[in-house]
């Protein structure tokens, strides 16, 4: 592999002799500078969630023609600080009956499912907490907690509405994970990596998102469901059961859930930059390789305001629905457009870069085309079928 | 002892204390909950053996789907979730001496293997999970086997949906 210039490497060089220089051997230093990266991401990870909550509340305001907060601050900048201090002051209630200690556990493994995903990002070239050789697979294994921790706080409130919300969990998060993980493994076939630093460096001429933006499209619906936000927030739907899994809490346990799914949108969109985006390349980032991080923020944060406005856009689906879509449509489109890819990739394997893209372009085009026409005739034939069935109302009830 | 053994030495321990703490613990949600912790140690155990992707394995298997499933259907089944009832069988003595012979026969064994103790043989230069995909796939390692157990899983699958399946 290529090293595209140094910077964050020296970088943590510098850090390691000054520790060394001020009286310790080699390998305590380097576990220092461990220790202290990994003090870092993860503050740094939840500071992201409030400059994030400000766009989101901005964006969603404008996607649905209102101001948003603009009173605390310029542009409602200080809101989210003001919510804050709210937050931080409010009671901090445990219901009676409740499982104290998974109550109280619950919030804190939502954020750290969360946190955890950080640790494979690579912000940079050398920028990353673990250059793991298995790190899509750990992306799946990380997101476990996080419906791990969803379950929890809705059995351990001892609330009824609460419990249901965390059955819709299983039912959502588990089945969204198969076509979550279908659409991982595109990246890691044309790339030959599970290791996102690897899947990155196979983006440099071309990213993914052109030569498989089915994939693409997969993994955007797939982690929409996965951080259950709307159109798939089934699991704390209003009108039905109330909050959902997070009805009990209050204060700062339900700030931790509130700021988790922030968060957790926000890191789906970087990890959807860094797997179809192409990650931190972009122009000038040979010779100032700072410059990476600029690019994986900005293409993340350009897939969240996707997943933003997706949010502000549809309206929740039935559960029946829900379930159908990821069955019947995502999983057997997944299904179908590993191996299709598979065979087009291996066959032109020897081909130039251009000609093996392009063809992975077209087998996705006619894939979507096939799905398409399929979906269409049924549609036809069951709007047909209804007509059929419809029987004149009667005189009575037609006014 | 190393750092690598003490490390070792405390996984080991949460791993065994939580398995001990499944069968002890009266709430069946609160067992369920220390399956998983012990799984959690079990993988980190495979991490410190630096094998990656068994680690990773085991979160998204047994944390991830068998760990879920048993949540979701204690949830689902059992109004009380705390057992009353005395915990022990009147012949417990029985098994426990059959489990602790199992053991030591288990752990002789093991001892009397040559290699055992010696350090690691240090990995290739190549990727270890790309080694274990190819020899999973290539005909003259394990393709047969993985194919058998695919065929099965698949088997299994069918027979899920056949039996909950309602009839038409």
């Amino acid at each position: 592999m290529v090293n595209l210039g140094d910077f964050f490497y020296t970088l943590g060089m510098w850090l390691q002799g000054l520790l060394m220089r001020a009286g310790l051997n080699e390998s305590a230093a380097r576990g220092a500078f461990s220790a202290l990266v990994a003090a870092l991401l993860p503050l740094i990870a939840l500071l992201t969630a409030v400059p994030l909550i400000w766009l989101e509340r901005k964006w969603i305001a404008r996607l649905q023609d209102r101001m948003g907060p603009n009173r605390v601050g310029p542009f409602g900048l200080l809101q989210v600080f003001a919510d804050m201090v709210k937050i931080f002051t409010k009671e901090d209630i445990t219901p009676l009956g409740a499982d104290r200690v998974v109550f109280a556990l619950a919030p804190v493994l939502a954020v750290a499912g969360v946190v955890g995903l950080w640790a494979v990002i690579p912000f940079a070239a050398n920028a990353f907490g673990v250059d793991l050789n298995v790190g899509v697979l750990y992306l799946v294994a990380a997101g476990t907690l996080s419906t791990l921790a969803i379950m929890l706080a809705g059995w351990s409130a001892n609330n009824k509405y609460a419990l249901l919300g965390a059955f819709r969990t299983v039912a959502q998060m588990i089945s969204y994970e198969v076509p979550l993980v279908l659409s991982l493994l595109v990246p890691v076939l044309l790339s030959g990596s599970l290791g996102l630093n690897g899947i990155v460096a196979a983006q440099r001429e071309v990213w993914f998102v052109f030569s498989a933006p089915l994939a693409a499209l997969l993994f955007l619906i797939a982690s929409q469901a996965e951080v259950s936000r709307a159109p798939f927030d089934l699991l704390e739907a209003e009108s039905e059961i109330v909050a959902g899994f997070n009805i009990e809490y209050s204060g700062m346990k339900f700030g931790f859930f509130f700021v988790g799914e922030f968060l957790h949108s926000f890191t789906m969109g970087l990890l959807g930059a860094t797997l179809f985006l192409g990650g931190w390349t972009g122009p000038g980032v040979e010779t100032y390789p700072a410059l990476g991080a600029v690019y994986i923020i900005l293409k993340g944060t350009f897939v969240y305001f996707l997943f933003v406005w997706a949010r502000a856009t549809f309206p929740r689906i039935r559960i029946d629905q829900m379930l159908d879509f990821n069955w019947k449509l995502l999983t057997p489109l997944g299904l179908f457009l590993i191996p299709l890819l598979a065979v087009v990739n291996r066959g032109l394997s020897e081909s130039s870069v251009w000609l093996r893209n392009a063809a992975l372009l077209g087998a996705n085009v006619l894939l979507a085309a096939l799905v398409l026409t399929i979906l269409g005739m049924r549609g036809r034939s069951a709007r047909m079928r209804a007509a059929s069935n419809a029987t004149p109302a009667p005189a009575a009830l037609r006014r | 002892m190393t750092i690598a053994q003490v490390i070792f030495v405390v996984i080991s321990a949460v791993v065994l204390v939580s398995a001990v703490l499944v069968v002890v613990s009266r709430n069946i949600v609160h067992a369920a909950l220390w399956l998983i912790l012990s799984l959690f140690g079990v993988a980190a155990l495979f991490a410190v053996l630096e094998a990656g992707f068994m680690a990773v394995v085991q979160v998204v298997i047994y944390v991830g789907a068998i760990a879920t499933l048993i949540i979701f259907a204690i949830m689902l089944t059992r109004r009380e979730m705390r057992e009353p009832g005395q915990q022990t069988h009147r012949w417990w003595p029985l098994p426990a001496l059959l489990a602790m012979a199992l053991f030591a026969g288990l752990a002789w064994l093991l001892g009397s293997l040559p290699g055992t103790g010696a350090a690691p043989p240090a990995l290739a230069g190549e990727d270890p999970v790309l080694l274990l995909g190819q020899a999973l796939l290539s005909p003259e390692q394990y393709m047969l086997p993985f194919e058998v157990a695919s065929v099965l899983l698949l088997a299994a699958l069918v027979g899920a949906i056949v039996i909950a399946g309602d009839s038409r």
